[in-house]
């Protein structure tokens, strides 16, 4: 298949290289090991927020590097996690002495690769807490002790959190904001075609021409379902519902507790949404799918949201966290709070998010 | 054969990283089925990383080129493979240490503690669809040919014989961990890319010492 690359092999550096030279104001680069950095990091008496994932999410996590949002993202080979030794380095880099939060998007790879660079960071004397985000609901069982993929609700928290840690929150204080987050965001996905790694160069799964995937993650993995397709009102609306009527889903996860100086298994339970909760809803494009289709989606997202009590205070419509060039969609929701909503106005440059200034 | 040398660890890494090689594609193949579509890439690139340190660490020690193989891996096979091969090798090395050849007991011993370090740092248990599910039955395997008096080769044998029906064996499971969780009811009926790889880690072994290569 035909993609705008030199070669598999450059495709991650030469991506890099070219954010940074857009954005020099914004962006530096660390490279063997890889990741990108804010220019003016480390910023004194600020926790440091780290996150990182596999390449071929873009803007989602080094569009995401700057003031308001990300200190640093560490970018893995396309759909692979990233190595300990680039959080690693990427922590001594931006720590300004306040500690490190690194945002995990729940894969075992992520999760073990990110807990394995912590405990390294932690032996430098770089504090640092992992919070995890999983908020995908299409995987239903919740026997799985895997759990719910990490999604959509990634950007929203990256953003709020970034705030945060620009208004001076502590590492301990940023962590529970980041929980809080998780906890209150759902998303789900769906696909019209598959995408093509550039290693692999063939799509990761065949969709027939009529044929759409529901319940898709981020990486080209098929998801849950295969159904012949239909309207996107009705595609929004199966979204959508799966969302909003999510049952409370309680889980456990993994989190480095200081005080006992290791990682502890922690019980968390997502909400149901209920009429008159506010939300930020984020309807995103997966990489192929044009911007007008996804004002579509929104249309009737907004009045399912509407039927269903659901206040939509803010939202986001585009292409922030894709999955190369696959058509699809994926929808986000996220119930939030007074604090949750000022910390998302507060002011943010990043290449792939700017307001305020 | 009654011991398992420097040599034949050096030429059986250079060995699985030309079968990983090799392998490329039917391993990812396994994991577009069921996973991301990556297993292979990240194994070669890995284990290609691994040939260029090798040069500079086959003089030395069992303990020492095994864990600058878990060091190499590690930092660049990312995913799920990289913290789990990488802890693999690491424990293996450690649990060798100086050594320059190992009696059937010392191999025992080294795969014991890696499955064991494959165990902790990825939470799985037998029946999740994972690496584990060839690699305890394989380590058990050994054991017992051990415990009857076998030598390097019998208990290499055994343990390969082992992990390929554990590999088989997760064929009609539903996957438990990893991204083949995510598919529910639909990983059945693949072969686990992990199971895969790691009855090749251990065949390649056994051909490096029987000269099958």
């Amino acid at each position: 298949m035909k993609k705008l690359i030199n070669s598999p092999e450059t495709f991650v550096k030469e991506s890099m290289e070219g954010m940074v030279l857009a954005h020099p104001d914004l962006l530096k680069a660390h490279y063997d090991p890889n990741f990108l950095y804010r220019a003016d990091a480390p910023v004194a008496g600020k926790v440091a927020v780290i996150s990182g994932g596999g390449s071929g999410h873009e803007p989602l996590h080094g569009g995401f590097v700057g003031k308001g949002m990300l200190d640093a993202a560490c970018p893995g080979e396309v759909f692979t996690s990233p190595t300990p030794d680039q959080m690693l380095e990427a922590a001594r880099t931006v720590n300004s002495g306040a500690g490190v939060l690194f945002l995990v998007k729940n894969y075992s790879g992520d999760v073990m690769n990110f807990e394995m660079a912590a405990d390294l960071a932690r032996s430098e004397g770089i504090r640092v807490l992992n919070i995890l985000i999983d908020d995908d609901v299409a995987v239903k069982d919740s026997l799985y002790t895997q759990g719910r993929r990490g999604t959509g609700t990634t950007v929203l928290a990256e953003k709020i959190v970034g705030a945060a840690a620009e208004r001076g929150y502590d590492l301990k204080r940023l962590a529970d904001l980041a929980r809080r987050v998780n906890i209150n965001g759902r998303s789900m996905g769906m696909a019209l075609t598959s995408c093509t790694v550039p290693a692999k160069g063939t799509p990761t799964f065949d969709l027939g021409e009529s044929e759409i995937e529901i319940g898709i993650g981020i990486h080209g993995e098929p998801g849950r379902e295969r159904i012949p397709w239909k309207p996107a009102d009705e595609i929004t609306e199966m979204l959508a519902l799966s969302i909003i009527e999510d049952p409370a889903y309680t889980r456990t996860v993994r989190e480095f507790d200081e005080a006992k100086g290791e990682w502890v298994d922690v019980e968390l339970t997502d909400p149901p949404f209920q009429p008159g909760d506010r939300v930020i809803a984020m309807v995103n494009g997966m990489g192929g799918t044009p911007i007008a289709e996804l004002y579509v989606v929104y249309r009737k997202l907004h009045y399912i949201a509407e039927a269903k009590g659901l206040k939509i205070v803010r939202n986001l419509v585009g292409n922030y966290i894709t999955s190369l060039e696959m058509q699809g969609v994926m929808i986000t929701l996220l119930r939030v709070d007074d604090e949750m909503v000022e910390l998302w106005d507060d002011p943010v440059h990043t290449p792939g998010l700017r307001w305020g200034m | 054969m009654q011991t398992l040398t420097r040599d034949h660890i050096v030429q059986w890494l250079k060995h699985l990283a030309a079968t990983l090689e090799a392998n490329k594609d039917y391993l990812t193949q396994l994991d577009a089925a069921i996973g991301d579509a990556d297993h292979g890439i990240n194994m070669d690139r890995g284990f290609k990383k691994v040939l260029s340190q090798l040069p500079t660490v086959q003089d030395k020690d069992i303990g020492t080129i095994l864990k600058t193989v878990g060091m190499a891996l590690i930092s660049s096979v990312g995913g799920a493979g990289g913290p789990l091969y990488g802890t693999l090798f690491m424990r293996a090395g450690m649990a060798v240490g100086s050594k320059y050849e190992l009696t059937p007991e010392d191999l025992v011993a080294m795969w014991r503690a890696a499955v064991d370090g494959v165990i902790q740092r990825g939470r799985a248990q037998l029946g999740d669809k994972t690496m584990v599910d060839a690699l305890l039955p394989a380590v058990e395997a050994m054991q017992q040919a051990l415990e009857q008096g076998g030598d390097i080769i019998a208990v290499l044998q055994a343990g390969v014989a082992a992990a390929e029906k554990g590999r088989d064996a997760t064929i009609p499971l539903v996957a438990r961990k990893g991204r083949a969780s995510y598919l529910g009811e639909r990983s059945a009926g693949h072969l686990d890319p992990g199971a895969t790889s790691s009855h090749l880690v251990l065949k390649t072994l056994l051909e490096t010492v029987t000269g099958e290569s």
